[in-house]
């Protein structure tokens, strides 16, 4: 069952994009493979005998818990990403149209490609966690984010919900279980966004999408190194949080951010720099 | 040196080698008879005989097609599996308490293979291949718990936030605490069943890998290079742990590495020594090859009569700007005035590329770019000290580090691309003549091997080495596209040491593991694979193959989830019995990951061999030459002909210029030599 509620539209200062909150309902699909113990196959010596079946039970159930040690401050981190990243893949598209450089292409392309990647992997972290998971829609320079949130069920076979460290949400963003069994949803959710730093203002996207050729090459560069800056010092904040990252996914994830970008800032510098003096 | 003159030293006749092989020849026909195992020679008249060979240059070969790595199914432990030119001799599941936890690098030492895991370590006996037993699992969780060895120490990385001084699981709660563990962990494996956790080196931003380094001129140390790659931790809990840019504080935890010393007599007292910033005064510019659309613009640019420069190893197109300035410069330079003349236009051809050069340079001093301090950690540094050669893989760059003195590290040389996103490691060939940087695009857990990703992203860049500086050559990766729930991109290997080649094996994560070759670095050819089906074809789970290393005969790959894997060379096309036989005289007493030993291998009969295999192969010699010296080796492995061998040695050597590769003629019959003289 689907049910589609438009709660608010606002027009933030702070992210300067059209946020729509959507509120989707949607029955937990059980989106755990649990085991399939159909397919083990023989162990092929005698000393490494083994029950296949039995492991991957282990296997999956391990995973599960792993999953389930998690604060705010990591949702609050994937959830926040996922609209920085998407501003990027805005900018990232102008490249081809705005007739940039080659080599602006070459970097916007796996910025995009990279980025959206990130987003897939951030939704797919806070749906494995029963967490709301901000689904993302991008029009020309319109960047939509909608909430999907998943009702969970009673019974969460394996997951073990006792581990979960719910801190308090500083802006009242933060989820429960309790609070998402409740039917209240218009009231009890706003997105937990800041103001992200390195966000582009909506004059500034336009200002990237109407210029083209060697302008456009430079504002893109200057654009972005900012929003990469802004990633970075989110990661930061982040390692700052008590009990945060400490889940190898997201410790994988935000490090990789912050290398990949630290490194792509490192390299847009040095061709906005070659630019300016030749 | 041509011909005539080398005939004149040695006092050669052209005709009398031939004798003497011929003598060879027809002995080891009385006695042996054929045991060719390449050539076809029938019994009858061997001298008129037209030769042949079914071998065929590995670029000639055709790749499996289609290839059979493309639509594997799903599963866990049992996937679907795609296996060319290998031999998967075993598969074993990690210990119960580590099932569901990534493994990760290996080190190797003696008969074992000590597997990192986030949870820990596991040691595995693998004198048996067929059958590996565990020895030890030893829970301690960090991640990524990669491994290194030297002597009666281990060492492992810790990274992650919730690493525990008391290897507890429960993770650390707070930001700081004092229970908290990021460096390096030491343990004493003397008794490697019993594994003594002696001490630990903590430092700023964990260890994500690190390398250790065998001083030759010190047997009284090891050192170990610490990369780590996340943020700095706050100085509450390390005192001196400085998160501000240098320029700030000088005594940033950016843009440095960490030298710790060990003292092999008393390890306890392991200590970060300096912290080198090899990082300094970084200038060179993002490069990449260039597309063929761009350099086809080029070539048309040219052709269009206009100026091309080359800065920094690229073609580059001269604005008319530039070339009017330059031109103003060339008339003012040779007292003229006025407009330019066709001796002007011509000379700008020849200058352009330097004025363009020192141009960019002046500018970019005049800003301040010489002090930039380019990347602020390696993710992987390969120590490779028989050459005195580090390579240091440090995000946006690849390093050439001279490391004759352990301590002080010093770059030579740096290179950039931008079609790397993440300089991740460094494998050097065997001679040191050539290098192979890794792109870790996505970090290993995105699926960058989709028909959709680039073939030059998260590959393989390898560059030739050439007076200490690299030359781009070509990009390599594996080329079977890989489903979207599969983390793919290039990881971490080693070199198989195949003598006079350059091949290499490595891990793609869950795509597989494969063998290449590169000894012409410009085209390397993927010779091998081996590649299972996603764990899960519906969402990505991370898994498939950390690390795949060459040990002793083994290619012993750690799968991240699916345990540990042995797999064996088997001849075929792309290899020869003879070259594998060789491969396996090399002996190491132990390996890690990010210590690269120099391979030697010992005179034998197989070498020589593989060495006559490989003339055949890529028509380096005459079938006839080498039906000879095979003959003359066969009687000499039967006992009868060991003088004969020396013999054999001088007329390859007066072969060699008859052979388009001298330098493999000179090495075979240096092995002859030995042979003959029964070293």
């Amino acid at each position: 069952m689907k049910e589609v509620l438009l709660v608010s539209i606002r027009s933030s200062t702070a992210l300067n994009v059209i946020l729509i909150l959507l509120f989707i309902l949607t029955a937990c699909s059980g989106v755990e493979p649990l085991t399939d113990s159909s397919g083990a196959r023989e162990a092929e010596t005698d000393s490494i005998s083994r029950d296949y079946s039995e492991m991957e039970t282990l296997y999956w159930s391990r995973v599960e818990n792993s999953r389930m040690s998690f604060v705010q401050a990591d949702i609050d981190f994937m959830t926040d990403m996922i609209s920085h990243h998407s501003q990027a893949l805005i900018m990232s598209n102008l490249a081809p149209k705005n007739d940039a450089s080659h080599a602006v292409q070459t970097l916007a392309s796996r910025i995009h490609n990279a980025q959206q990647d990130e987003i897939a992997t951030m939704q797919k972290w806070l749906r494995d966690r029963s967490q709301s998971v901000p689904k993302v829609q991008i029009e020309g320079l319109m960047l939509m984010v909608t909430v999907e949130e998943e009702t969970p069920e009673m019974d969460h076979g394996m997951m073990n919900h006792d581990t979960m460290d719910h801190q308090s949400g500083q802006n009242g963003g933060a989820e429960s279980e309790s609070d998402m069994e409740t039917t209240d949803h218009v009231s009890g959710h706003t997105m937990n966004h800041h103001d992200m730093p390195g966000m582009l203002t909506q004059p500034q996207l336009e200002e990237l999408a109407a210029a083209t050729g060697r302008e456009f090459d430079r504002k893109f560069l200057t654009f972005m190194i900012e929003h990469h800056q802004g990633a970075v010092f989110m990661v930061n904040e982040l390692f700052e949080s008590d009990g945060a990252a400490n889940d190898n996914e997201i410790f994988d994830l935000a490090s990789g951010i912050h290398a990949e970008q630290v490194t792509e800032i490192d390299r847009m510098k040095l061709m906005l720099e070659e630019m300016e003096v030749e | 040196m041509n011909r005539n003159t080398l005939n004149k030293r040695i006092g050669y006749n052209p005709g009398s080698h031939i004798g003497i092989i011929r003598n060879l020849l027809l002995m080891s026909l009385l006695m042996v008879g054929f045991g060719c195992v390449s050539s076809e020679i029938t019994q009858d008249e061997p001298q008129t005989e037209e030769l042949t060979t079914t071998m065929i240059p590995i670029t000639e070969l055709e790749q499996p097609s289609p290839d059979p790595r493309v639509g594997l199914t799903s599963g866990l432990f049992d996937a679907e599996e795609a296996i060319w030119n290998l031999d998967l001799v075993t598969n074993v599941l990690p210990p119960e308490n580590f099932v569901g936890s990534w493994n990760t690098d290996l080190a190797f030492k003696g008969n074992y293979a000590i597997q990192g895991n986030y949870n820990g370590f596991i040691v595995w006996d693998i004198s048996d291949f067929a059958k590996p037993q565990l020895v030890v699992d030893y829970l301690c969780p960090a991640s990524q718990s990669d491994v290194s060895i030297y002597q009666d120490l281990l060492f492992v990385s810790g990274e992650g936030t919730g690493g525990r001084l008391d290897c507890g699981a429960e993770g650390v709660s707070t930001a700081v605490s004092e229970e908290r563990l990021r460096g390096i962990r030491i343990f004493d494996i003397s008794d490697i069943r019993n594994p003594e956790y002696i001490s630990n080196v903590q430092t700023c931003r964990g260890s994500h890998t690190h390398s250790v380094l065998v001083d030759p001129n010190d047997d009284e140390n090891v050192f170990v290079y610490v990369s780590g790659s996340a943020s700095v931790r706050p100085e509450e809990e390390l005192p001196g742990c400085v998160s501000a840019y240098p320029e700030e504080d000088p005594n940033s935890a950016l843009f440095r590495i960490e030298v710790i010393q060990v003292p092999l007599d008393n390890p306890e007292m392991a200590a970060i020594v300096t912290s080198p910033r090899i990082f300094e005064e970084l200038t060179a510019p993002p490069r990449h090859g260039l597309a063929p659309e761009e350099l086809a613009v080029i070539e048309r640019t040219r052709e269009e009569g206009r100026y091309v420069v080359d800065y920094m190893g690229q073609p580059r197109i001269l604005n008319d700007r530039f070339a009017q300035l330059f031109l103003e410069q060339i008339v003012e330079e040779r007292g003229g005035s006025g407009d330019a003349t066709a001796a002007d236009s011509l000379a700008l051809k020849n200058q352009a590329s330097e004025l363009y050069t020192s141009w960019m340079d002046e500018r970019l001093a005049q800003r301040g770019r010489g002090a930039d301090l380019g990347p602020n950690q390696c993710h992987d540094i390969t120590l490779y000290p028989e050459i005195g050669l580090a390579g240091g893989a440090c995000e946006g760059y690849g390093l050439l580090l001279d490391i004759t003195d352990p301590i002080n590290p010093v770059r030579i040389d740096a290179v950039a691309d931008s079609n790397f996103a993440y300089w991740h490691s460094a494998t050097f060939n065997n001679d040191g003549t050539t290098v192979i940087f890794t792109d870790e695009w996505g970090g290993g857990t995105q699926a960058k091997c989709r028909d959709t990703d680039p073939y030059d992203w998260g590959a393989n860049a390898i560059y030739s080495i050439k007076d200490g500086e690299m030359h781009f050559e070509s990009y390599f990766k594996m080329s079977a596209p890989q489903t979207s729930t599969e983390n793919c991109v290039a990881h971490n290997g080693s070199i198989v040491p195949v003598p006079g080649r350059d091949i290499m094996v490595q891990g793609w994560y869950q795509g597989g593991i494969n063998i290449f070759d590169f000894t012409d670095p410009a085209n390397p050819v993927e010779i091998a694979f081996h590649d299972r089906g996603p764990i899960n074809d519906e969402r990505r789970e991370t898994g498939g193959s950390w690390s795949v290393y060459w040990y002793n005969g083994a290619l012993v790959n750690s799968e991240i989830s699916r345990g540990l894997d042995i797999f064996e060379l088997i001849p075929c096309e792309y290899i020869t019995q003879n070259e594998i036989d060789a491969s396996n005289t090399v002996n190491l007493d132990y390996l890690n990951a990010q210590g690269q030993p120099m391979y030697v291998w010992p005179s034998t009969i197989s070498l020589a061999a593989a060495y006559l295999d490989q003339l055949e192969r890529n028509r380096e010699l005459d079938l006839e030459k080498i039906a000879m010296i095979r003959n003359g080796l066969e009687v000499a492995q039967n006992g009868s002909g060991l003088e004969l061998l020396t013999e054999l040695a001088s007329e390859v050597r007066l072969m060699a210029d008859y052979s388009s590769n001298h330098s493999k003629m000179m090495k075979l019959a240096k092995v002859l030599d030995d042979l003959g003289n029964g070293a």
